[in-house]
C-alpha cells in the first residue's frame, strides 16, 4: 500500500512539472492553432540557464563547504531562468513563427519542427551532449510520512507549480492581457478588429508559457539530478500529450492532463515495467485522439462548411 | 503484342541498369559508390513519402517506423530463406537474387500492413494531430524493436551468419527497384486515383461531395507509402552488417521530410532531387557531423519562410521544359 | 413517389437550433427554391441533406429511402450532387481534371490497373475524358479545359462547379447560391441553364438563392425559412405577397430585389 502512495506522490510531482510545460503548449495552440514543437527545447534551455545562473552565483562554493544555497539566491536563479526563457520564446515567435503565420497549416508545422531540431542540436553543441549534474539549488531533505518517502524537493515542486498556476489563473481572469488572450483564442480576427494589438498579446503568451516551462526545467533538474540537451524532446512530447489529454486550448485541462500523465507514467513504471514508462504516454496519446480528440475538458469545435 | 512490347521494354531497362552497374563498380571508389546507393534508397523513401504527404496532403512524420519494419522483415526472412533456397538453387547469384527479392517484397508487405494498422485510425485526424499521432506510432514501433529479444533488441539483428547480414544490396538491385517504384508511383499519381488524392488534398469536403471514397484512398496511399519505405528499409539493411533500432529514430523521419520539402511537396521529380540532395549532403557533411542536424534544421526553417514550395513546388521537372506549365494529371496514353 | 422529402428535420449546434422541425417535399423533375434571410439555415439544410451534418432527429428520404446519417460520399453515389456557397473547386488541377475527378462511377479500373497502365485503365481514362468534355461543352467551358481551375474568372468557376456536379450523373442537383456575384445578364443565362438541366437532362434541382430575379423566374415551388424554421411555402406568385416572407426580409419587397 505504501508503494502505491509512493508512486502517487512521485507521479503528482512529475505531473506538476508536465503541467507547467503543458500550459505553454495549450496557450499557444489556443491562440495560433500551432503546435509549438520548440517548447520542449525552451524547457531545456530554462533548465540549463538555471544551472549556469547557479554557477555564476557561486553555488560550487556552497556545495563544497556543505552549506545550503541561500533561498534568495535560489529565487534569483528561478527568476533568471524564467526571464531568459521568456526572451527565447518571444525571439522564436518573432523570427520563425510570425513570418509564416498566414501560410497554410503545414508550413508553420514544419517550421516548428525545424526550430525544435535546431535548438536541440545547437544545445548539444553549446552545452555539450553529455548529461550534466544539476546543482543543489535546493539541498535535499528527506522525511518519512506513514512509510512514504517525501523530500522537500517534491514539496517545492508542488508549491512552486501551484503558485505559478495560481498566478497564471489570476493573470488570465483578472488582467487585461489575460482577457485579451482569451479573446484571441476564441476568434483572432475579431480580436484584431476590436483594436487589440494581437502581436503584443501573442508575444506575451509565448513569454508566459516559456517562463513557466523554464520553472519546470529547474524543478525537473532538481528532481532528476542530471540534465542533457535532449531532455526537452521526450518530456516536451509528454507535456504535449498532457495538453491534448486535458483538452488543448484549455488551461485547467493542461493542469489535469499533466497530473494524469505523471501519475500514469509512475504507476506504469512501478507496476508494469520501467521499460514502458515512455510508451504509456504514446498509448494515451493515440487513445485520446481516437476516442475523444477534444480532450477531457475540451470543447468540440464544428467547422463551418 | 502489347504485352510483348512491355516485356521487351522491361528487359531493355534492366539491361541498361546492369551495364551501368558494371561501369559503376569498376570506375567509382567505395566512398562514392556508397553515396550513389544511398541516393537510390533515399529516392525510394522520398517518392513514397511524397505520395501521402505531398500528393494527398496528409502529413506523416513517423515513417522511419515503416522503414524499420521493412528492414527487420527483410533481414529476418532473408536469413531464414537462405538455407532452403541455397540447397534448392545452389550458392550463386540466382539464389541470392531470389532470396533478396522475396525478402524485400515480404518486408514491403509487412511495412504496408503496419501502414494499414497505423493509418486506419490515424487518418481520421486533422493536420497537426495526424502528424503527432504518426510520430507516436513511429516511436512505438522503434521501442518494440528495441525490446524484441528475438531480433537482437537494442544490439540489433545480424542474421544467422556470424559475419552479419549478406551484402545483397548492389547498384543493380537498388536502381531496378528505384525504376520500378518511380514508374509505379508516377503512374498512380497521374491517374484517376492520383487525381482523387490531389482532390483530397485540395478540398476534402468537396472531394467527398463528389463521391470520392476519401478514407479508403487516404489509407491506401498511406499503406503504399509505408510499403515503399519498407522496401527501402530492406535495401538499406543489406548494405549494413546488421539492423539496429537506432537507425530508425525520429531523425530518420526528419531526413525523409527534408528530402520532400527541399524538392517540393507533391512533386515526384522534386522527391528524386531531394533524395539525392540528402545523400550527397550527408556525405559532404561527414566531417561536420555534429553540425549536420543544426544545418538541416536551419534549412527547413529558411525554406519555410523564404520558399515553402521547395525547388519544384508540386509540379514536375518536365513542366518547366515545356512552354506553359500545367499540372497535367490526365494519364492514359 | 417524391424524389426528396424532409420530415421534421432538426439540427442543433451546441446551443443553437440551426434547423428546427423543417419538412418539405421535392417532386421529381421540378425546380424547387429554398430562400430566407442570411443565417436562416439554408446551407445547413443542404449540408444535412448531403451528409456533411447528421440531423439530431427527422428523416431525409431520397426516393423513399432514409439517407440521414449516411456519409457524404455515399449520398453522392446515390445521385445527390451539389455546389457550394463559397466555391470549392480544386484549384491546383485543370478544369477538365476537376470534372474527371467526380467520375468514380465511370471508373472501373483498379489502382493496380492504373499503376500498370493496363488496357482497362486506358479505356477508363478515355471514357472519363470524353464525358468530362461533353459536360464542359454544355456549360460553355470547353475552351478552358486545360486551364488551371484556380485561374478562372469567378463566373466560370461557378459553372465549373456545376459541370463537376453533373459528372456524378445525379438525379438531384443542389445549387447553393449559383447566382452570387452575377449581373442581370448572367443571371438570365443562368435561368436558361437551370431550365436546360431540368428539361434536357431530366434533373431535379433545388436552389438556395438570394437573387429574386432567378428564384421567382425559374422555381416552380418555393420554401421559405427563417431562423431555422419554415415560415412559408408556395408558388412564386404566392410567396411574393406572403406577409410572413415580407416581414422576414424586413419589409424589403421581393419585387424590389428582383429589379
Amino acid at each position: 500500500m505504501t508503494q502505491f502512495f509512493q508512486q502517487i506522490i512521485n507521479g503528482l510531482s512529475l505531473g506538476s512539472i508536465y503541467a507547467l510545460i503543458a500550459l505553454g503548449y495549450t496557450m499557444v495552440y489556443g491562440i495560433l492553432k500551432l503546435i509549438n514543437f520548440a517548447h520542449g527545447e525552451v524547457f531545456m534551455v530554462g533548465a540549463y540557464t538555471g544551472l549556469y545562473a547557479a554557477g555564476a552565483l557561486g553555488i560550487d562554493a556552497y556545495e563544497a563547504s556543505g552549506r545550503a544555497f541561500p533561498l534568495y539566491l535560489a529565487l534569483a536563479v528561478l527568476v533568471a531562468a524564467m526571464a531568459a526563457a521568456a526572451l527565447l520564446g518571444v525571439l522564436i515567435e518573432f523570427l520563425a513563427y510570425r513570418p509564416v503565420r498566414t501560410a497554410p497549416r503545414l508550413t508553420p508545422l514544419i517550421t516548428a519542427i525545424g526550430v525544435s531540431l535546431f535548438l536541440q542540436n545547437a544545445g548539444m553543441l553549446v552545452f555539450s551532449p553529455n548529461p550534466q549534474r544539476y546543482p543543489a539549488i535546493l539541498r535535499e531533505v528527506r522525511f518519512e510520512l506513514f512509510g512514504v518517502i517525501v523530500t522537500n524537493i517534491k514539496l517545492t515542486i508542488f508549491g512552486v507549480a501551484l503558485a505559478l498556476m495560481f498566478g497564471l489563473h489570476l493573470l488570465v481572469q483578472k488582467t487585461w492581457t489575460g482577457r485579451a488572450m482569451r479573446a484571441l483564442s476564441f476568434n483572432i480576427d475579431a480580436a484584431k478588429l476590436m483594436g487589440i494589438d494581437t502581436n503584443r498579446v501573442i508575444r506575451s503568451t509565448f513569454a508566459i508559457g516559456s517562463a513557466l516551462a523554464a520553472a519546470g526545467g529547474i524543478l525537473f533538474g532538481l528532481d532528476q539530478i542530471t540534465i542533457n540537451p535532449l531532455m526537452g524532446v521526450l518530456t516536451g512530447l509528454k507535456a504535449f500529450v498532457a495538453a491534448v489529454l486535458g483538452g488543448i486550448g484549455s488551461i485547467p485541462g493542461a493542469v489535469v492532463g499533466g497530473l494524469l500523465i505523471g501519475l500514469a507514467e509512475q504507476l506504469t513504471a512501478g507496476y508494469l515495467s520501467p521499460a514502458y514508462r515512455d510508451a504509456i504516454t504514446f498509448v494515451i496519446l493515440i487513445a485520446i485522439l481516437l476516442l475523444k480528440p477534444e480532450g477531457l475538458l475540451g470543447v468540440v469545435r464544428v467547422e463551418k462548411v | 503484342m502489347r504485352a510483348l512490347i512491355r516485356a521487351a521494354t522491361i528487359a531493355g531497362v534492366l539491361l541498361v541498369i546492369y551495364l551501368l552497374q558494371l561501369g559503376f563498380e569498376s570506375s567509382l571508389n567505395d566512398y562514392v559508390q556508397r553515396i550513389v546507393l544511398l541516393s537510390g534508397i533515399n529516392i525510394i523513401l522520398a517518392v513514397g513519402l511524397n505520395l501521402i504527404n505531398g500528393t494527398t496532403g496528409q502529413f506523416s512524420i513517423g515513417h522511419a517506423g515503416f522503414m524499420a519494419v521493412g528492414a527487420y522483415g527483410a533481414a529476418y526472412l532473408g536469413a531464414k530463406l537462405a538455407p532452403p533456397l541455397h540447397s534448392l538453387l545452389g550458392p550463386g547469384a540466382l539464389a541470392n537474387g531470389v532470396i533478396f527479392n522475396i525478402a524485400l517484397l515480404m518486408g514491403g508487405l509487412f511495412a504496408g500492413i503496419s501502414g494499414l494498422i497505423v493509418g486506419m485510425p490515424s487518418l481520421r485526424l486533422r493536420g497537426d494531430y495526424l502528424a503527432v499521432v504518426t510520430l507516436g506510432f513511429g516511436e512505438i514501433i522503434r521501442i518494440l524493436f528495441n525490446n524484441a529479444s528475438f531480433l537482437g533488441a537494442a544490439t540489433g539483428y545480424f542474421g544467422d551468419d556470424p559475419s552479419g547480414l549478406p551484402a545483397y544490396t548492389n547498384f543493380f538491385w537498388v536502381f531496378a527497384w528505384v525504376t520500378a517504384i518511380v514508374v509505379l508511383i508516377h503512374n498512380l499519381t497521374f491517374s484517376q486515383t492520383g487525381r482523387s488524392l490531389i482532390a483530397i488534398r485540395e478540398d476534402e469536403i468537396a472531394a467527398e461531395a463528389m463521391a470520392t471514397p476519401t478514407t479508403r484512398l487516404k489509407v491506401t496511399a498511406f499503406a503504399i507509402s509505408a510499403a515503399t519505405a519498407g522496401i527501402a528499409g530492406g535495401l538499406f539493411a543489406h548494405m549494413q552488417a546488421g539492423v539496429r533500432p537506432e537507425d530508425f529514430r525520429f531523425e530518420k523521419s526528419i531526413d525523409m521530410i527534408v528530402m520532400i520539402i527541399v524538392g517540393g511537396l507533391g512533386s515526384i521529380s522534386g522527391a528524386i532531387l531531394g533524395g539525392i540532395f540528402l545523400a550527397v549532403s550527408l556525405e559532404l557533411m561527414r566531417d561536420l557531423q555534429q553540425y549536420r542536424l543544426v544545418l538541416y534544421a536551419l534549412l527547413l526553417i529558411v525554406i519555410m519562410i523564404v520558399r515553402p514550395q521547395g525547388l519544384l513546388g508540386s509540379r514536375e521537372l518536365h513542366h518547366f521544359l515545356r512552354r506553359r506549365p500545367k499540372s497535367g494529371t490526365v494519364g492514359g496514353a | 413517389m417524391s424524389l426528396l422529402e424532409l420530415r421534421r428535420v432538426e439540427k442543433i449546434f451546441g446551443g443553437l437550433r440551426a434547423v428546427h422541425d423543417v419538412s418539405l417535399v421535392v417532386e421529381r423533375g421540378t425546380i424547387f427554391g429554398l430562400i430566407g434571410p442570411n443565417g436562416a439555415g439554408k446551407t445547413t439544410l443542404f449540408n444535412v441533406i448531403t451528409g456533411v451534418y447528421t440531423p439530431e432527429s427527422g428523416a431525409i428520404l431520397l426516393s423513399g429511402k432514409d439517407i440521414a446519417g449516411l456519409r457524404p460520399a455515399a449520398i453522392a453515389a446515390l445521385g445527390v450532387a451539389r455546389t457550394f456557397q463559397n466555391i470549392r473547386i480544386f484549384r491546383a488541377m485543370t478544369v477538365e481534371e476537376n470534372v474527371m475527378v467526380a467520375g468514380h462511377h465511370l471508373h472501373t479500373a483498379s489502382i493496380v490497373d492504373a499503376m500498370l497502365r493496363s488496357r482497362r485503365y486506358a479505356a477508363d481514362e478515355h471514357a472519363l475524358s470524353k464525358r468530362a468534355r461533353e459536360l464542359l461543352e454544355i456549360l460553355g467551358l470547353a475552351e478552358l479545359a486545360a486551364e488551371l481551375a484556380g485561374s478562372l474568372p469567378y463566373g466560370s468557376q461557378r459553372r465549373l462547379e456545376i459541370a463537376r456536379a453533373l459528372m456524378l450523373s445525379p438525379q438531384l442537383l443542389l445549387l447553393d447560391e449559383p447566382a452570387a456575384g452575377m449581373n442581370s445578364q448572367e443571371a438570365r443565362t443562368l435561368n436558361d441553364q437551370i431550365r436546360f438541366l431540368r428539361d434536357q437532362l431530366g434533373l431535379t434541382v433545388v436552389l438556395v438563392e438570394h437573387n429574386m430575379a432567378v428564384v421567382m423566374n425559374v422555381c416552380e415551388k418555393i420554401h421559405v425559412v427563417d431562423h431555422g424554421e419554415t415560415i412559408a411555402e408556395g408558388t412564386p406568385a404566392e410567396i411574393k405577397v406572403h406577409p410572413k416572407v415580407l416581414a422576414a426580409y424586413l419589409g424589403e419587397e421581393p419585387e424590389e430585389a428582383a429589379s
